[in-house]
């Protein structure tokens, strides 16, 4: 069984809430609970009562450039979905979080810190044979003066990639391990994987997405067990400039938020390029 | 749209004509509470199943069966052992309402535009890849069966 929250050790606990917490605080008008999943049937299959669906597709990206919304396109959905600046907003979802993580990356793109991840998600909340619902709330339109976007603190771009990995500082690569070799892309079943070449970013570590998760529950693992993943077997430390990536920064997302928040790191960026940015740019290093 | 035996078009074209989000959700989820319709029959097989029946790439663990018929035709059968693979779930529905049965020229050459037909062009990429690996392994049966003679 896991430990609460608070006695996990984490660097900022309070970014994380319990289910519990979450059964008992989600009618309250200044908390906004949003899903975000992978699978684009799950919130109407059934969602925790009061939430809000939040898509990657749809909501958070532009839908011309590859790039996430912005200011304008920011204010519109924050006011869609009824949230003001002082609204606490708790995302959750599938795929332990991961996505719930990825939207959470977007909304601190924009400066709104007034949010947090209900720990476990929504298999959690399932396998706790809580309340769900199919009734699509609707929230007042709010006005939220967004800010212009700030990518230069948690996003990382490919020339700025290009430069960390040739100063030999710390990335991490939260893919899989066929995927951080290369052999994925030599797999005739996947070519889909949508780059040209395999392998990962010359100096990255790798660590899965999800060795930041226990299997059981999908909740965090303690700080020491976080601590021992990417400290003591990869050499981390907390002053460190680090930068996360994946294939899409979905599931980097995932890892930056440990880093940054739960393990207290200063200077963690995702690069959301990732490697179907890498993998397709030409001339650049890459390991196998 | 693509070139797709008859049943399939026709659902194909049911579906794109729901152009509300939450709809169209709806409707796939609809098939995917079906799916007890179309899972594996311990007959056939039972957990833990051979690897060579997994779905390439598919993240919600889906495993696909197809059993020839008398008239050289093949019925389709699953299982998705993520309980969470609504979208598995109901493309393996479709599969099997719309190309069971079906010669196995037409289903060797259902394309991979299926997966954005029935469940959008922004899908995710890994969630589209997982698709497509039950529809290549449907696929794949149905080649095997016809390079065999």
């Amino acid at each position: 069984m896991s430990t609460t929250i608070e006695e996990r050790g984490y660097a900022n606990a309070d970014v994380l809430v319990s289910t519990d917490w979450v059964a008992a605080h989600k009618d309250e008008p200044g908390v906004r609970l949003v899903e975000s999943n992978e699978d684009p049937l799950l919130y109407a299959s059934g969602h925790i009562p009061g939430a809000i669906q939040v898509d990657w597709t749809h909501d958070l990206n532009d839908q011309l450039r590859r790039d996430y919304l912005n200011a304008e396109g920011f204010a519109a959905l924050m006011a869609r979905i009824g949230v003001t600046p002082e609204t606490l907003v708790v995302f959750y979802g599938d795929k332990n979080n991961w996505w719930a993580t990825y939207a959470f990356w977007v909304f601190q793109l924009f400066g709104h810190t007034n949010a947090k991840i209900m720990d476990g998600g929504r298999a959690k909340w399932l396998a706790e044979r809580r309340e769900l619902t199919r009734e699509i709330p609707e929230y007042p339109e709010t006005a939220y003066p967004a800010p212009e976007r700030d990518d230069t603190a948690i996003r990382a771009f490919r020339d700025q990639v290009l430069a960390h990995s040739q100063a030999n500082k710390p990335m991490v690569d939260v893919r899989s391990p066929a995927e951080f070799s290369g052999e994925k892309l030599h797999m005739p079943d996947y070519p889909q994987e949508g780059a040209l070449r395999g392998g990962h970013i010359p100096g990255a570590k790798n660590v899965p997405w999800a060795s930041a998760v226990n299997t059981d529950d999908g909740t965090f693992k303690p700080a020491d067990e976080l601590r021992r993943i990417y400290e003591q077997e990869q050499g981390l430390n907390t002053d460190d400039d680090v930068i996360t990536y994946c294939r899409i920064g979905e599931r980097s997302s995932h890892t930056w938020f440990v880093l940054k928040y739960l393990l207290g790191y200063s200077n963690v960026r995702n690069y959301d390029g990732s490697w179907t940015e890498w993998g397709n740019l030409v001339n650049v290093p890459i390991e196998r | 749209m693509a070139n797709y035996p008859e049943k399939l078009a026709a659902l194909v074209a049911d579906m794109q004509a729901v152009t509300d989000r939450m709809e169209h959700a709806e409707l796939l989820i609809e098939m995917a509470d079906r799916f007890d319709e179309v899972r594996v029959t311990p007959e056939l097989a039972t957990p833990p199943y051979p690897e060579d029946r997994r779905a390439p790439a598919c993240e919600s663990e889906a495993f696909v069966w197809a059993v020839d018929q008398p008239d050289g035709s093949l019925k389709f059968y699953f299982d998705v052992l993520n309980p969470q693979g609504l979208s598995a779930m109901a493309l393996s529905v479709v599969i099997d309402e719309t190309l069971s049965g079906v010669p196995l020229e037409s289903v060797a050459q259902v394309s991979d535009e299926l997966v954005f037909d029935l469940f959008g062009k922004e899908i995710s990429m890994g969630k589209g890849a997982g698709l497509m690996g039950i529809l290549g392994l449907v696929r794949y049966e149905a080649r095997q069966r016809l390079k065999a003679g």
